[in-house]
């Protein structure tokens, strides 16, 4: 494992572990490029995650403090809780459930396809599904997808069981248990997945994916990665000639460190980078670091999203097995006779009883919830995943007055859901509604968003440097040797859960970067 | 399918959870106890009657016949310690404790764990239900008493999973109804 100097000029710093950053210091490390990860959070893994719903939030999710406003019910139900992410090594991929779903190719282009849509900032990503084909191929090899290069797709559980019998009979053709990256048989050192249930707390068996235990060992293993632990970056510097040279974090203690660096990369998370950007504000950069359009924080996006959980008269026990079990695509189409663009995912999901109290109809109580709450065991449940439009007025802006532990302005977010986001979660509603109907549910409830999972979109690709924050390679247009790694650089969302299109940026990321190094452009 | 069984308790879980509230518990069962004077011991800075009167605003939040009275004491535990620390807090759960009852007492008659009615105490607690108390006690209960280990069982919830070798050979799909 490398130990590099805080003073050595030649690495290239990394903010954050997660998809984007964990994977991008994996690729640059076995390219022989010296690089260090610096990630706010500590260091876990299979030995010591917990079954346990809120213990595990305790020991690796991000808890500091966050403020919101805009007229999602998020902000009324958990003011304090816009996201739920991870603050540790492997960032949200030691929450996440594995869903691995390439991008559909008119999403490239939804302001092509979708045309100009009101009250929405829509944009073309200058990239296409051409151009991202070898690079999913890759993402999807490292992480094991189910169903890609030869591998089975995993059992179905219960919950998975029921789904598809609804499916069934509400006439879809597009389901099955999912591109999961989990092991459904031993592969790349890791062992094959026990239906254990607690993929959300972090896998025990180390069967799912994630960079914090699969990746970045990996760029360890080369000598020329550092991941640095508990080490929360406060600001980016640069030069007198604008260009970044280091960064200042602090550490468990609170002590405050500079690392310099040739180049920076933010994966922070869509929260947290645009916050970092716009707090190493300076003289030369007065309204933030690489924002001269404007756009640093806007635009921020968290999928379209709800759930539906349906009781039956026979027992399911949805929590055995893995989290997420299985999909229905067929709703995921452009198809504008529904009344909205863009098109939604159907993907099964359990909650454990504790984290089902919590979420399944936030402030309600009184007989109606308990009596659901009663049902707890003959309960089936999906997560609907769609894409929400974007919106400049959606922004991750630093708060006036409140700071963190470290001194430094908490972010606020801001997010208001735009008419299509809407319509298209009443008629996914519908149809997952009648889909647990039509296999006997006695009843079923609409559950409304979590704290955002998935946070994408406020350092937005753009091909004009007005448009937006970095350039088809996530490098920002204002300062070449500073570049964005993580979901803030999401142009649009499409329906798709982010990962692996994080991971193949960042993999794609990586060559460019290695290019530019070498033949000396930075 | 491996189905569960709700109503077990084993001996051992319910001994244990007799220590953690009032003495004696352990013995009488909770039930047997008469609402005003049980708590004596467990909550002396709020006091046996207001205690009373928390666990049934607990219990009329959250229903659950099947739990007996110690559930939902438990979490009311939390209001008892933040009283022994803050005198605002114990002063403000004071007060808005005299609110409901004289609500109570107006419309039903009766102080607020004396209504015999649940529907007729709900509707009491409806209209506080705006009041920092109520939702103080709401919101430790959402995170506290689905909390509890012991109330899993109860529901159908088995926990942890991973020393057990997960349900990949105990039932994660076992279903045979469909
Ligand atoms: C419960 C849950 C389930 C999910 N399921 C799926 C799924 O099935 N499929 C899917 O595609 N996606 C899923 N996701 C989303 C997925 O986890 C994220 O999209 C993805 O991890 C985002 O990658 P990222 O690199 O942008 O950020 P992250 O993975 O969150 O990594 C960001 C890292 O940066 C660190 N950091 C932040 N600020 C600083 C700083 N100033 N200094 C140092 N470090 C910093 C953080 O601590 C964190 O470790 C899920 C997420 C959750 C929470
Ligand atoms: S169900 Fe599988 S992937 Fe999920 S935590 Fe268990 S072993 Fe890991």
């Amino acid at each position: 494992m490398a130990k590099f100097s805080k003073s050595d000029g030649d690495v290239v710093v990394i903010i954050g572990s997660g998809a984007g950053g964990g994977v991008l210091g994996m690729e640059l490390a076995m390219k022989g490029i010296k690089t260090v990860i610096l990630e706010a959070g500590g260091r876990h893994g299979p030995q010591d995650f917990v079954n346990d719903e809120w213990a595990s939030f305790g020991q690796i999710s991000w808890l500091d403090k966050r403020t919101t406003s805009g007229d999602w019910r998020v902000s009324r139900d958990f003011s304090g809780l816009p996201s739920w992410i991870v603050k540790a090594v492997g960032g949200s991929t030691l929450h996440w459930a594995g869903a691995s779903l390439r991008f559909q190719p008119h999403e490239w282009k939804a302001r092509t396809t979708y045309g100009n849509v009101k009250g929405a900032d829509l944009l073309d990503w200058p990239i296409d599904a051409k151009e991202m084909a070898p690079w999913y191929a890759r993402a999807e090899n490292h992480m094991g997808t189910t169903g890609t290069n030869g591998i089975p797709r995993l059992p179905g559980n219960n919950n998975y069981k029921v789904f598809a019998a609804g499916a069934k009979k509400m006439g879809y053709k597009q389901f099955h248990t999912g591109n999961m990256s989990i092991n459904s048989q031993p592969r790349d050192g890791r062992g094959a997945c026990a239906q254990i249930g607690f993929c959300f707390q972090g896998c025990k068996s180390g069967a799912k994916w994630s960079s914090g235990y699969v990746s970045i060992p990996k760029g360890e293993a080369t000598g020329k990665l550092e991941c640095r632990s508990n080490s929360q970056v406060l600001k980016i510097e640069h030069d007198k000639s604008g260009k970044v040279d280091g960064v200042v974090y602090a550490d468990k203690d609170g002590k405050i460190h500079k690392q310099r660096a040739r180049i920076v990369c933010v994966a922070g998370n869509s929260i947290e980078s645009p916050r970092l950007l716009l707090n190493s504000e300076s003289n030369m950069f007065k309204n933030g670091m690489a924002n001269s359009s404007g756009q640093v924080g806007r635009n921020y996006m968290r999928h379209m999203t709800a759930s539906t959980y349906a009781i039956f008269e026979k027992p399911v026990y949805f929590y055995r097995g893995t989290t997420m079990a299985g999909i229905i695509q067929d709703e995921s189409r452009h198809d504008t006779s529904r009344g909205f663009v863009g098109g939604y995912e159907l993907e099964t999901l359990a909650l454990g009883l504790p984290f089902m109290a919590a979420f399944l109809d936030p402030g309600q109580w009184g007989r109606e919830f308990s009596a659901s709450m009663e049902g707890y065991d003959h309960m089936a449940g999906l997560w609907i995943v769609g894409e929400d439009m974007p919106q400049a007025s959606n922004r991750v802006t630093l708060h006036k007055k409140i700071k963190d532990q470290h001194g430094m302005p908490v972010p606020n977010v801001n997010f208001s859901d735009h008419e299509n986001d809407i319509k298209m979660r009443n008629h996914a509603w519908k149809q997952s509604t009648a889909l647990y109907e039509s296999v006997g549910a006695t009843k079923t409830i609409q559950t409304p968003p979590y704290p955002s999972t998935h946070n994408l979109g406020t350092n937005r690709m753009s091909a004009k440097a007005s448009d937006g924050v970095v350039n088809k390679y996530g490098q920002t247009w204002d300062i070449k040797n500073l570049f964005v790694s993580d979901g803030s650089q999401f142009t649009t969302g499409a329906a798709e859960n982010p990962t692996l299109t994080i991971v193949a940026l960042a993999m794609r990321q990586a060559k460019y970067i290695a290019k530019q190094m070498s033949s000396k452009a930075i | 399918m491996r189905v569960l069984n709700k109503k077990a308790i084993s001996r051992r879980s319910f001994l244990k959870s007799g220590t953690v509230t009032a003495l004696g518990l352990t013995v009488m069962g909770p039930m047997v106890i008469g609402k005003n004077n049980a708590w004596s011991a467990t909550f002396k800075t709020i006091g046996a009657d207001d205690a009373a009167t928390l666990i049934q605003m607990a219990r009329d939040t959250y229903p659950h016949d099947f739990l007996a009275d110690r559930f939902y004491a438990k979490v009311i535990e939390g209001v008892e310690a933040q009283a022994g620390k803050d005198k605002a807090f114990k002063s403000m759960v004071g007060k808005e404790l005299k609110k409901i009852n004289s609500a109570a007492k107006k419309k039903y008659k009766a102080n607020y764990k004396d209504i015999n009615r649940e529907l007729e105490r709900v509707d009491i607690l409806k209209s506080n239900e705006k009041s920092p108390l109520f939702q103080k006690i709401r919101g430790d209960l959402v995170v506290g008493l689905y909390n509890n280990k012991e109330v899993w069982p109860k529901f159908g919830y088995e926990g942890e999973s991973a020393s057990k070798g997960g349900y990949m050979s105990r039932g994660f799909n076992d279903i045979d109804w469909l």
